[in-house]
């Protein structure tokens, strides 16, 4: 079969590129289109490095097809920044000192805004089982847990 | 260039002929969480993947006008959690659906590829028999419809024919008085493969129990609907004794593996155990309804 022709917007942009059918979304966005902030951890789905939201759903890519990405709306970690500026969770995570090695880090601030996004205020409980499908070998997840509490307690006073 | 072929067809006759066409070598697409993975570790190598997301009916939640549901194949498990109703008339469905995989996997993973993935450990397929739901699928040779119970013949296996999809669940109108609950036993806390799964469903009125359903999991090559434990319940006020015999009905339909997440053992005691707190749960959301 020939290369598939994928249209899809990436961060708001709209985006082409080609791909074989047994690419994975998360192949084409690091290597089609130089977008490597998505990590490959396991490319099995368990360790969520290279989360990503489709239609504003969390997913991990290296469990999607690319072709898969055709006409549907794609944020990755290279769409969390506005310019220059750190989005808050982001900005929490230098503070907080919410990652050693980094590998991980993309996929957790990816989680943790779509978790936010559909609730703004989870209690620890929800936010460590929100992010359990992110694995870090680093932190010990305290650091992380306590850096999306704050940065959402943040985001809720800055929106008031 | 690629020799696998990638198809998303609008219409299930498509998909079917092009399915059918590709005979061994086909692979239905829905999430993709189990595809993927046997793609990447070279178990499988499709010459043809059938994504089947585009078509309508595979993607559908339909509560009819009855009360019951019919649930398409591929609707991901945050899909069904986002619907306004299902989880009140099917918590234990939704739960057990709700615990493969992480918050990425639900945004993908459907109750129709946990079926027809056909692991004995899959926990939706214990709640789904529990709930006496029945399958549709549609081949080249036409529509039929299935019981859940009879869909997997064995790990990796199913009884669909050739070319045949599972297009949808129907899940039956619920009298008063009824829920269902589901429970596994994992040796974490979450994100693991069931060590035993148990779904009930039960209609309780004045406090005795006038139907039930048990659904057993990774207990024997396919999940199991497990008659005479629901008949142990049946007529009873759910009391310890109609509980240890119900337990007792659990523990004698288990075949079991040992293996290193479980012994024969261990898995037999803990069929009776899960078969006693799945049904206290169901009885208690039962009395609420």
């Amino acid at each position: 079969m020939p290369k598939l022709h994928v249209t899809t917007t990436i961060n708001g942009e709209p985006m082409e590129f080609l791909c074989e059918p047994e690419n994975t979304l998360l192949d084409a966005l690091r290597n089609q289109l130089g977008l490597t902030g998505s990590k490959e951890g396991c490319a099995t789905g368990d360790c969520g490095a290279c989360s990503i939201t489709v239609d504003g759903r969390l997913v991990c890519s290296c469990l999607m097809l690319a072709a898969e990405a055709e006409g549907r709306q794609i944020r990755t970690i290279e769409g969390m920044a506005e310019g220059g500026r750190l989005h808050p969770l982001q900005q929490k995570f230098l503070e907080q000192a919410a990652l050693q090695c980094g590998i991980c880090t993309s996929g957790m601030l990816v989680a943790s805004d779509a978790l936010l996004r559909r609730n703004p205020d989870p209690s620890e409980e929800e936010v460590r089982f929100w992010l359990a499908g992110n694995l870090c070998r680093c932190t010990g997840y305290d650091k992380i847990v306590r850096a999306v509490l704050e940065a959402a307690a943040e985001m809720r006073e800055t929106s008031r | 260039m690629s020799d696998i072929q990638y198809l998303a067809p609008t219409t299930l006759e498509e998909a079917i002929g092009a399915f059918a066409a590709a005979g061994n070598v086909g692979r239905i697409l829905a999430g993709g969480t189990d595809l993927l993975v046997q793609m990447r570790s070279g178990m499988v190598k499709p010459g043809l993947i059938v994504d089947i997301k585009k078509i309508a009916e595979m993607t559908d939640i339909v509560e009819t006008a009855d009360g019951g549901f019919t649930v398409g194949a591929a609707v991901s498990g945050a899909l069904l959690t986002e619907h306004p109703h299902f989880g009140k008339v099917w918590p234990g469905v939704l739960e057990a659906v709700n615990l493969i995989g992480s918050k990425q996997v639900q945004g993908r993973a459907s109750a129709g590829g946990n079926l027809c993935n056909a692991s004995p450990a899959g926990d939706s397929v214990p709640a789904m028999i529990a709930a006496g739901a029945v399958v549709t699928v549609q081949g080249p040779g036409g529509r039929r419809e299935l019981k859940v119970e009879d869909v997997p013949a064995g790990p990796g296996r199913t009884t669909l024919k050739p070319g045949e999809i599972l297009v949808s669940f129907k899940l039956p109108p619920r009298p008063a008085g009824s829920s269902d609950a589901y429970l596994r036993m994992i040796p974490r806390t979450e994100m693991d493969i069931a060590v035993v799964g148990c779904g009930v469903s039960l209609t309780l009125k004045n406090g005795v129990c006038t139907a039930a359903r048990v659904g057993l999991g990774a207990v024997a090559p396919t999940a199991l609907l497990v008659e005479d434990a629901a008949k142990a319940l049946i007529g009873s006020k759910l009391d310890e004794a109609a509980l240890e015999a119900a337990a007792k009905a659990c523990r004698a339909a288990c075949r079991p593996i040992d293996d290193k997440r479980g012994t024969i053992v261990y898995r037999t005691k803990i069929a009776g155990v899960l078969l006693k707190r799945t049904a206290a749960i169901a009885a208690k959301r039962a009395q609420g309804n």
